[in-house]
């Protein structure tokens, strides 16, 4: 089974991210759903725990707002490492629209992004098949401390500096 | 300068063993090639047509004497003994093993450099005025807000993969300016309000490359505590929507432009309004903290009696005091530019032992501090005006003292072809054919400031479009040619240069600049600027003596 990083440790991937195309009849066991599938059945799907969304980079996670407590799961896809758009969606959902739940990286998430995307908010992590996991891991600790607040540290270190 | 505390060095150290492990696992397999390049690249390692090429973050110009000795030493050890001042006064080796660099970045550690953000599509390093902190004009020292933008910006976890490079320029002098804010990504100009309050007016979407644009006016006035949150707001709206599909299109004036600067504006507003205020934004505290690193030195005062009558009696000293030294704020100092700009050394370039004599210049002269100038030559700030022919004297020995400071042949100029794979054709030598043209110094002076700026390919790191004469090398059938643009501007009245007309081959360049000259000459009135002249007369006259049939 595919592998996860969640709260710093690796843990079995159980969560089938489904097309964009996907119906909702395919929706069995976990499943992230794609945003526009997701939205057209929120209502059905309320409290439903099986069921995660996610968002690819060109789209936005405003929509969510008004479902945000009901979902378990919201990934956020990295069509290539380098389109870094999803950094900021992440931020905003945390940031922005209070969303307390699970942030996934799916998609081309590699070790050496693992702790710019922790700082954004993600705490959860489908590294890329091949990437090794555990080193990916110790990526989350590459530094230890930063100049700017983000999601996993509310002060800049200006107001921390000793 | 700034100086730094554990929290800095600690960020710094941790980089180099990150990229040292990022190097590792590139050379043993499990980094593939197309994932350590974006990673390499922003510790500024690019791998160029001859070598890599290393570049090191100089911010916002400042180099300390130790600096430049420790420079001087890599140069040897791991280069071929020289290293390369850029026009974003960074610092640059062109021939550094891959294997070698995380070594170079762990000695550049130990004086508080680092290669960090350099390259790749990221926030760069900060550039502003080569004479911040030492002109009586300026509202205040810039280098403060400079250093409180580097930190702010070094890892930002947000904007470290952007859809394009992104650079930000800060000026504090009203009506120069030195850091050409206009043609960068983002342009803070340093201003006071009505009450006295300090604050930015800010500019977006200036650049060059193959779309050159003066940037847009987005805030008449950003109150100075909340720079850093207004700029996480500017990099969001750009970050979310700007182009990704196309590497040409994707710089922030291509998004400014499409959406227009107001509806841009705008957008940046609504960000920031989740976030102004916040705990990121900036505290007095902070910024007197910064202020600290930048205190004037001890300055002393001196007679200047001997100095007037060494300007009277040598007419070569004085006529370098008048082109290479500016007048400082402090009574008896003087801003000194040493060039790098001699004819027949590529512009910019220094080899180890003349970094070193510069290292020595700047402990002997100038509190033990130089910058890097946008011009590629070096600043020494804090000169007595007393001992200023003793500095001559050694910078001529040197080859430092060429009196050609905005000349014509003061020119900048990319690596080209030379040394960067992404070349059209060289630079280096078109621009020693010309020094070599225009070598009558007398001469020079009579055609007064001139900016002739070269760049190798569209990317404009010569910045060609601003020069007030401009020359791009393009690829005409898989050779070589150059294509002249006259009118361009860097400062206050910024200008991008219109072109001439068809290129013309390497060995026509020095004919060309020269007809060009000769027109301008002939057309000038009085002291006249080459710049202005142009703006009265227009292109017409130069195109016709240009192209005119040699029959
Ligand atoms: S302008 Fe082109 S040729 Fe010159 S350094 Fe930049 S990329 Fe290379």
């Amino acid at each position: 089974m595919p592998k996860l990083i969640k709260n710093a440790t690796i843990i079995d991937n159980e969560w089938l991210t489904l097309e964009k195309d996907a119906t909702i009849d395919a929706v069995t066991g976990k499943a992230l759903l794609p945003l526009a599938l997701y939205l057209e059945n929120a209502a059905a799907l309320s409290d439903n725990s099986n069921v995660g969304v996610w968002i690819d980079s060109d789209e936005r996670a405003d929509a969510l707002e008004p479902h945000l407590n009901n979902i378990a799961v919201i990934a956020i896809n990295f069509p290539k490492f380098v389109d870094g758009r999803g950094y900021s969606i992440a931020r905003i959902l945390r940031d922005q629209l209070g969303y307390q739940g699970e942030l996934r990286a799916i998609g081309d998430v590699l070790h050496d992004q693992m702790f710019y995307l922790k700082r954004c908010g993600f705490d959860a992590f489908a590294v890329r098949e091949d990437t090794a996991t555990e080193a990916a891991l110790a990526g989350l600790s590459d530094f230890s401390n930063s100049y700017q607040c983000a999601v996993d540290e509310p002060k800049p270190m200006f107001r921390r500096r000793g | 300068m700034y100086k730094y505390d554990d929290y800095d060095r600690k960020i710094v150290q941790e980089r180099v063993a990150q990229f040292r492990g990022q190097t590792e696992r590139f050379f043993d397999g499990t980094l593939g090639a197309d994932e350590y390049l974006p990673l390499r690249l922003q510790n500024g390692l690019y791998v160029q047509r001859h070598a890599p090429m290393l570049r090191v973050a100089v911010p916002y110009g400042m180099l300390s004497s130790t600096q430049l000795r420790t420079l001087a030493r890599v140069s040897r050890d791991y280069d071929k003994g020289y290293v390369h001042f850029t026009t974003r006064q960074n610092v640059q080796f062109n021939w550094p093993e891959i294997k070698d660099v995380p070594s170079i970045l762990e000695e550049l550690a130990e004086v508080e450099m680092h290669a960090i953000q350099t390259s790749g599509n990221c926030i760069r390093n900060t550039t502003t005025d080569q004479f911040a902190g030492v002109v009586e004009d300026e509202v205040l020292d810039p280098r403060p807000y400079c250093e409180i933008i580097r930190q702010w910006s070094t890892f930002h976890p947000e904007f470290a993969f952007l859809p394009r490079k992104f650079k930000i320029a800060v000026n504090s002098v009203p009506d120069v300016d030195r850091a050409a804010i206009l043609v960068h990504d983002i342009g803070l100009q340093i201003i006071k309000n009505e009450a006295g309050e300090v604050g930015f007016k800010v500019f977006v979407g200036g650049g060059l490359g193959r779309t050159p644009v003066i940037g847009s006016e987005i805030k008449a006035f950003l109150p100075e505590k909340h720079l850093l949150t207004y700029l996480d707001a500017i990099l969001r709206v750009y970050n979310l929507n700007g182009r990704r599909d196309n590497k040409y299109k994707a710089r922030i004036k291509i998004l400014v432009k499409a959406m227009t600067p107001s509806v841009f504006a705008e957008a940046v507003e609504k960000e920031w309004a989740h976030n102004k205020d916040s705990d990121a934004t900036l505290t007095s505290a902070e910024i007197d903290r910064v202020k600290t690193f930048f205190v004037a030195p001890d300055y002393v005062s001196v007679s200047n009696a001997e100095h007037e009558a060494q300007l009277a009696a040598n007419p070569e000293f004085a006529n370098w005091v008048k082109r290479n030294v500016n007048t400082h704020k402090q009574d008896g100092y003087a801003i000194v530019t040493l060039t790098l700009k001699k004819t027949g050394t590529p512009p910019g370039d220094a080899s180890d032992k003349q970094v070193e004599i510069i290292a020595n210049l700047a402990d002997k002269y100038s509190f033990g501090e130089v910058r890097v100038a946008h011009d590629q030559n070096i600043v020494l700030a804090d000169v007595q005006q007393a001992r200023l022919y003793e500095l001559w004297q050694e910078a001529k020995l040197a080859g430092f003292a060429t009196a050609n400071l905005g000349m014509l042949t003061d020119m900048i100029c990319c690596p080209g072809g030379d040394f960067c794979g992404l070349a059209n054709a060289k630079s280096i030598p078109v621009a020693e054919q010309i020094q070599l043209r225009f070598d009558d110094l007398d001469y020079l002076y009579d055609l007064g400031e001139l900016e002739l700026n070269i760049s190798g390919c569209m990317n404009a790191c010569g910045h060609h479009h601003i020069g007030n004469i401009g020359i791009l090398g393009v690829d005409k059938r898989g050779e070589e040619f150059y294509q002249v643009s006259l009118g361009g501007d860097s400062g206050k009245n910024a200008a991008i240069g219109k072109i001439l007309g068809p290129s013309f081959a390497r060995n026509d360049m020095p004919d060309v600049i020269e007809k060009i000259i000769n027109v301008f000459v002939e057309n000038r009135h009085d002291d006249e600027l080459f710049i202005d002249t142009y703006r009265r007369i227009g292109m017409d006259l130069f195109k016709e003596r240009v192209y005119a049939k040699a029959d």
